[in-house]
C-alpha cells in the first residue's frame, strides 16, 4: 500500500480539475479509495440508504453493496470496537461519526485500543482505521452538534489527526488517510461542506504537510478547518489596512508540520493561532509552546491565540459571540502589531 | 402485544383482565382528559413544526403518531415520580406540567434546556442517545437509599421512568442501565417507544429479537403494548410503576408505535421509507381511536370535541406568540452557569469578552 506521505497516484488519471462542494469531494474521494482497494469498508449510522446526514456517502451503498457501506446499529462504541476487529482481519474500516459530540461513546476504543495496538504488539499489528468526524459550529445546531474536540485525539500518541478545509484537500486527504498505515482521525468542517471549489490533480503534498495558503510578511496566522476561510478573509481585510498576513493551513494537527510553521514565524516574527476549539489546552497552546521554544529570538511579540472561550459550546443564538471571526483575528493582529 | 382498544375503537375482550380492570376504573372525566391531552399535545407539536419552517426554531423533533405512548405513560406517573426523557417526549412533558414553550427554548437556540428539572420532576431533554437510561437508574438507586420504595404510602413511594427509542437499545449505556437496575432491583421502568426508525434505520438494523424480550435476559419482566392505544399504555405503565414503587423492581415496556413524521425537521424520510407504510399507520391513529370509542360509548359528544379543537387552536396561538417572544440570551450568558464556584479562567474571559464587545459600541 502506498505511503501516505506521497501523493495518491492511482486516481490521477481521472479527469481533473473538477468543481465540487467539499462534501461531494469527500464522496468522490471515498469512492476512489473503495474502487482501488476492496478492503476499504465504510461503517456508520445512517450512511447507507440515507447517504449520511450530510449525504457524504450518498450513492455509495447502491454501488458497493451493504457489505462495504454498512448501516450499523446505533452504537458508537460498537462501531469502533468492531472496526478494530475488522482491521485485525485485514480490512480498512472508514468510520463515520454522525456529529462531533457523538464520538465519546467510542472514545475508549480509540484511545485505549486503536492508538496503542501497534506499540503493544511491537509493530506486528497495525490498525489502519480512519474515523471521519464532521466537526465545528456555526450551523445553528442544538447541543452536541458543534464541538471541536480535536485536542483530545491530538493529545493521544498513536493517533494521527488531520483536518481538511477545502474541496481539493478533502478529496485527496481522505484518500491519503485511508492509505495511511496508522489510525487517522479525519475532521471535516461541517459548515464548509457546501463550499465549492476546484479539485485539481493528485497533489505532491503529503497528508501531514501544512500548506501556506497566502504568503505574507508581517504576521503568521496558523489555522485549520473552518477557520482557514475566516483567516483568509481577515488577511484580505488586513492588507487593505496595510498589514500583510501569511496564512498557513495546518492540515495536520498530529503530527504538526513544524518546519513550515517555524520557517514562517522566523520571517514574520509574529504569530497568531486561530481555532474554534476553546483555547485552554487547545492546539494553540502546543503551537505557542513549540514556537517560543524553537524560535524565541525571532519573536517580536508573544504568540497569540484566537479561539473559542472556555465554556461549553453555547446555545446557537449566541454562538457567533463564541466563535472566532474576522474581527477577532484582526483585533489580535492589532495587538501584535502594537509591539 | 397488549391492546385494549382496536384501531377502530372497540374494546378488546380477550385482553388480560388486570389491564381491562384498570381501564374500566378510569372515570369519564379522566378519559376525556386523555383525549384533551392527546389533542393539545399534537397541536403544539404541529405549531412547533410550523415555527421551524418559518425560521423561528432551528430544529424540531415531532412526536406525531406517538401521542398515546407518551400521554398514556405520562398520566400513569404520580407527582413524586421522576421522568427522564429523550428529545421527543413533548407529550410526557405536557403531562408533567412543563410549559411547551420551555421545550422550544433549546430548539430555538436560546438555551440548552432551561427548565428546572426538579420543579416538575421532569429531567432535561437528553440528546446523547441512551445516556438518560443510566441517569434514571442511578436516580432510582437514590430513591431506594432514601427508603422511598415499598413503604405502602402512596404519596411517598416513588418510581422512575426512563424514555428511549428503538435505536437507543443498541447503545451500551442502555444495556448497562438494564444491568444496574436488575442487580439493584431498582424502581425504574424502561419505556421504549419503538417508532420503527432510528433516523433512517429500521428496526432490523438494531435487533434480531423483539426489543421487550431483552428484559428477560436481565432478570425482569418485559412486555409489548400497542403504543397507539392510550388505554393499554396507561394500564401497563400503571402496573409497572406500581410494581416499582412497591419494591418489586424494574420492568421494560416496549410501546409499539410509528414515527409519522420526519426524524426531525432536518430529515427527509422519502429517502428511506415508503409512503404506503405511512398510509397504513394513519389507520392506526391514536387520537381517532380514542375519539371513536368515547363517541360510541357516549362518554363525549360533539360539543366536547369542538371545545377541545378550539382550545387546541388557542394553545397553538399562545405557544407561537410566547415562543417568538422568548428573549435572546446575552453573550455573557455562556459564562454564567458553568461553575458553581469562582473559576479564574472564567472570570478573566468574561471580562475579556465584555471589554471586546464594548469596543464595538458606537462603532456603527
Ligand atoms: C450518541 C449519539 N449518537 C448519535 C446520535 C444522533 N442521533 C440522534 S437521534 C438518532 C436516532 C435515534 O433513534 P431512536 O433511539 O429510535 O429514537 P427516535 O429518534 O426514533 O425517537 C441518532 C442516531 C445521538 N444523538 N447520540
Ligand atoms: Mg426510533
Amino acid at each position: 500500500m502506498g505511503d501516505a506521505t506521497t501523493a495518491t497516484t492511482a486516481a490521477s488519471t481521472a479527469n481533473y480539475p473538477v468543481n465540487s462542494t467539499m462534501a461531494k469531494a469527500i464522496t468522490t474521494g471515498l469512492r476512489a479509495s473503495m474502487e482501488r482497494d476492496p478492503k476499504v469498508i465504510l461503517m456508520g449510522e445512517d450512511i447507507g440508504k440515507l447517504g449520511g446526514v450530510f449525504r457524504v456517502t450518498e450513492g455509495l451503498q447502491k454501488d458497493f453493496g451493504e457489505d462495504r457501506v454498512v448501516d450499523t446499529p446505533l452504537a458508537e462504541a460498537g462501531i469502533m470496537g468492531t472496526a478494530v476487529g475488522l482491521a485485525l482481519r485485514g480490512y480498512r474500516p472508514v468510520v463515520e461519526i454522525q456529529f462531533d459530540g457523538f464520538v465519546y461513546p467510542a472514545f475508549d476504543h480509540i484511545v485505549s485500543t486503536i492508538a496503542k495496538m501497534r506499540a503493544r504488539s511491537l509493530g506486528h499489528v497495525e490498525l489502519p482505521i480512519v474515523v471521519r468526524i464532521p466537526f465545528g459550529g456555526g450551523i445553528g445546531a442544538v447541543e452536541h452538534h458543534s464541538e471541536s474536540n480535536e485536542a483530545y485525539f491530538a493529545h493521544t500518541a498513536g493517533l494521527r489527526v488531520v483536518v481538511c478545509s477545502n474541496p481539493h484537500d478533502a478529496h485527496w486527504m481522505i484518500q491519503q488517510a485511508i492509505e495511511c498505515r496508522d489510525p487517522v482521525i479525519f475532521y471535516e468542517p461541517k459548515r464548509r461542506y457546501w463550499d465549492k471549489g476546484e479539485i485539481g490533480p493528485a497533489p505532491s503534498r503529503g497528508l501531514f504537510e501544512a500548506a501556506t495558503v497566502r504568503p505574507g510578511t508581517d504576521v503568521t496566522v496558523l489555522a485549520y478547518g473552518p477557520m482557514v476561510r475566516t483567516t483568509l478573509q481577515a488577511a484580505q481585510a488586513a492588507e487593505e489596512e496595510g498589514t500583510s498576513l501569511e496564512v498557513i493551513d495546518l492540515r495536520s494537527l498530529s503530527p504538526l508540520d513544524m518546519d513550515v510553521i517555524l520557517e514562517s514565524v522566523r520571517r514574520t516574527g509574529r504569530c497568531i493561532v486561530v481555532h474554534e476549539a476553546s483555547t485552554f489546552l487547545g492546539l494553540g497552546a502546543e503551537l505557542a509552546a513549540q514556537i517560543q521554544e524553537k524560535c524565541f529570538y525571532s519573536l517580536e511579540a508573544p504568540v497569540l491565540r484566537v479561539g473559542g472561550y472556555n465554556v461549553p459550546y453555547p446555545q446557537s443564538r449566541i454562538e457567533e459571540d463564541f466563535l472566532p471571526d474576522l474581527d477577532r483575528v484582526l483585533d489580535a493582529v492589532d495587538r501584535l502589531m502594537a509591539h | 402485544m397488549i391492546q385494549l382498544l382496536t384501531p377502530e375503537g372497540e374494546l378488546v375482550e380477550s385482553a388480560p383482565q388486570q389491564y381491562r380492570d384498570i381501564a374500566a376504573s378510569l372515570t369519564d372525566d379522566e378519559l376525556r382528559g386523555f383525549y384533551r391531552d392527546l389533542v393539545l399535545t399534537r397541536r403544539f407539536d404541529a405549531e412547533a413544526t410550523a415555527l421551524q419552517r418559518q425560521g423561528e426554531l432551528g430544529l424540531w423533533a415531532s412526536l406525531l403518531g406517538q401521542e398515546a405512548a407518551q400521554v398514556g405513560s405520562g398520566r400513569a406517573l404520580r407527582p413524586q415520580d421522576y421522568a427522564f426523557p429523550t428529545y421527543r417526549e413533548h407529550g410526557v412533558a405536557w403531562c408533567r406540567g412543563v410549559d411547551p414553550v420551555n421545550l422550544m427554548g433549546m430548539f430555538r437556540g436560546v438555551n440548552h434546556g432551561g427548565w428546572d428539572p426538579n420543579d416538575k420532576n421532569f429531567h432535561l431533554y437528553t440528546i446523547i442517545i441512551g445516556a438518560q437510561t443510566l441517569h434514571a437508574t442511578g436516580y432510582a438507586m437514590g430513591v431506594q437509599r432514601d427508603g422511598a420504595v415499598g413503604t405502602g404510602d402512596p404519596d411517598r413511594d416513588t418510581a422512575v421512568i426512563a424514555y428511549f427509542g428503538d435505536g437507543a437499545t443498541s447503545q451500551g449505556d442502555v444495556s448497562e442501565a438494564l444491568v444496574f437496575a436488575g442487580v439493584n432491583n431498582s424502581p425504574v421502568v424502561f419505556f421504549c417507544q419503538n417508532n420503527q426508525f432510528a433516523i433512517s434505520e429500521p428496526n432490523e438494523k438494531q435487533t434480531r429479537a423483539p426489543l421487550y424480550h431483552r428484559a428477560r435476559g436481565f432478570g425482569f419482566p418485559g412486555l409489548r403494548v400497542d403504543g397507539n392505544d392510550i388505554l393499554a399504555v396507561y394500564a401497563v405503565t400503571k402496573v409497572a410503576l406500581d410494581a416499582a414503587r412497591s419494591g418489586e423492581g424494574p420492568s421494560f415496556i416496549e410501546a409499539f408505535t410509528y414515527r409519522m413524521g420526519a426524524h426531525t425537521t432536518s430529515d427527509d424520510p422519502t429517502k428511506y421509507r415508503l409512503s404506503a407504510e405511512v398510509e397504513r399507520w394513519k389507520l392506526r391513529d391514536p387520537i381517532e381511536r380514542l375519539k371513536a370509542w368515547l363517541a360510541h360509548e357516549g362518554k363525549a359528544d360533539r360539543a366536547f370535541f369542538d371545545a377541545i379543537a378550539k382550545e387546541a387552536d388557542d394553545l397553538g396561538a399562545d405557544v407561537r406568540a410566547r415562543c417568538i417572544a422568548l428573549p435572546d440570551p446575552a453573550g455573557t450568558d455562556m459564562f454564567e452557569y458553568v461553575y458553581g464556584e469562582d473559576h479564574p479562567v472564567m472570570v478573566a474571559e468574561r471580562e475579556e469578552f465584555t471589554a471586546y464587545q464594548s469596543s464595538f459600541e458606537g462603532a456603527h
